[in-house]
């Protein structure tokens, strides 16, 4: 494809290594805490990155930029060849592409499950109320909790509340997903129902971003493994070469002392 | 005891139909107004929260009485704003409204922001990362979850804005004050009877809005 003919809009292009989110020389301070420092990352079309590392190394922070809950002190990001908004419509409307799985689920406590999914594609997309509960339906349907529709958030456990988390983004059509620690708020029986789904997801080709200590889904569902440290990417590579032979000091460092116990 | 009610002289129920009128469009005025106020108060343009702040804190800390005799002095005699109204009780009236709206308002603003804390930050983020604007955030996710946790203490702005409609009477609204003005003046041997009377009519208001309110807290209250 030539640099000029790229097609914004094709949604079902082949999984070519086209970049979709491209983040370079990011910086951001948290008061006198410099929280990313120097951040360049590419993440092709159709590609699972798993970010990891030690709490406090900006990997949250580094996820929330992307579609610009954080905002940045320097540097660019753009997605699918558009530069970032600062604010307005033109930000909605790219945020709207970017589908974010939040640590606390944040479903809509006060609508149902079906009302949960069904809001963004109704006031955001403008979709007919059938169209969208159609969808809605065969979202939650894939990822397990159709039975569930018509209760509130807070009658569900919280893997059912995160895979309604899930279907409500994917209800957007994204062109990426970013998950910021999607497992972390859950019992650890919990874990697995939500993995899977996510796993699903990358199988069928999302491009996903994803921050998470589940090492396991870096293994297995990852093209990437992105080591951040101190607010710098200290180390990327395939997750085979990465858990097996890591490169860096703080990478061995961070890797034993979760793996060997 | 009642028997000087039975003189035809004074119109009780007329004069609480119009107190019940002055709380209901003052209510109704509030909401709306207070409603208009927070969004001022949370929302992104520095402006816009400047004035709410500023707002909200000159005339919450204004007694009521100086707002609406400001009305009556200030914009009807002073500037001839009559508000449509014809006569001088029809004037006295909506000015009264206007005043008790401008006043309440403050207070509702206030209870919808407390209600606003209540409603986790993730709601937002997770709206606004949908694609929402600020308006669609604040409409659909945050005021609904707001107004649900403020319930009770909008119940108690209501009751306080139903008594607070006495003070219409420094201005000529007929309503039941100014009746009870005139009944001790004119009944001064019956003088706790009248009282007892005008704290019963208000109570019959009051308290059914208190015992709505309380119902509707719980039957609506968002489980977290």
């Amino acid at each position: 494809m030539s640099g000029v003919a790229v097609s914004k809009d094709h949604e079902d292009s082949p999984r070519a290594q086209e970049d979709l989110v491209v983040l370079s020389g990011v910086n951001k301070h948290f008061g006198a805490l410099h929280v990313l420092q120097d951040i360049d990352l590419t993440i092709g079309r159709g590609e699972v990155v798993v970010v990891i590392g030690p709490s406090g190394s900006g990997k949250s922070t580094l996820c929330r930029t992307i579609n610009r809950l954080e905002t940045i002190d320097a540097g660019s990001i753009s997605i699918d060849g558009k530069p970032l908004p600062a604010e307005g419509r033109e930000l909605a409307r790219l945020r709207s592409d970017v589908g974010m799985v939040f640590q606390s689920f944040n479903l809509f406590a006060h609508k149902t499950v079906l009302e949960n999914v069904m809001l963004g594609q109704i006031k955001v997309r403008g979709t007919e109320k059938k169209a969208a509960e159609a969808k809605a339906r065969t979202l939650l349907e894939r990822v397990g909790v159709a039975a569930q529709a018509e209760k509130y958030p807070a009658q569900l456990s919280g893997g059912q509340q995160q895979r309604v988390a899930i279907a409500r983004a994917l209800a957007m059509g994204p062109k990426v997903m970013l998950f910021d620690e999607p497992t972390s708020a859950l019992d650890p029986e919990m874990i697995n129902e939500v993995l899977e789904v996510m796993q699903q997801l990358a199988r069928e080709g999302m491009t996903m971003v994803v921050v998470t200590h589940e090492m396991g889904f870096a293994r297995s569902a990852a093209d990437r493994v992105v080591f951040m440290a101190d607010g710098r990417i200290v180390e990327q590579a395939s997750p085979e070469e990465f858990f097996s032979n890591p490169r860096s000091d703080r990478a061995k460092d961070f890797l034993s002392k979760i793996l060997h116990h | 005891m009642f028997d000087f009610l039975d003189s035809g002289q004074y119109d009780l129920l007329g004069a609480f139909w119009v107190t019940a009128q002055l709380a209901l469009y003052s209510a109704i005025g509030s909401l709306i107004w207070g409603t208009a106020l927070v969004a001022m108060r949370v929302s992104p343009v520095p402006l816009m929260r400047g004035f709410g702040t500023a707002y909200v804190n000159l005339v919450r800390n204004t007694p009521l009485t100086v707002v609406i005799v400001a009305c009556s002095f200030g914009l009807n005699q002073t500037l001839q704003v009559t508000l449509g109204g014809d006569d001088f009780e029809q004037i006295g009236f909506r000015l009264a409204v206007l005043g008790l709206t401008a006043y309440t308002g403050t207070f509702v603003c206030e209870a919808l922001r407390s209600g606003i804390n209540t409603v986790p930050a993730g709601q937002a983020e997770a709206a606004r990362a949908l694609g929402m604007s600020f308006t669609q955030v604040l409409t659909l996710v945050i005021l609904p979850q707001a107004f649900r946790a403020a319930i009770t203490p909008l119940a108690n702005v209501l009751i306080a804005l139903t008594k607070n409609t006495t003070v219409a009477a420094a201005i000529g609204a007929t309503e039941a004050a100014l009746l009870m003005k005139e009944m001790i003046e004119n009944e001064a041997q019956a003088l706790f009877t009248v009282f007892g009377i005008f704290a019963f009519g208000f109570i019959v208001l009051t308290l059914p809005t208190g015992l709505f309110m309380g119902w509707a807290a719980k039957r609506l209250a968002v489980k977290r």
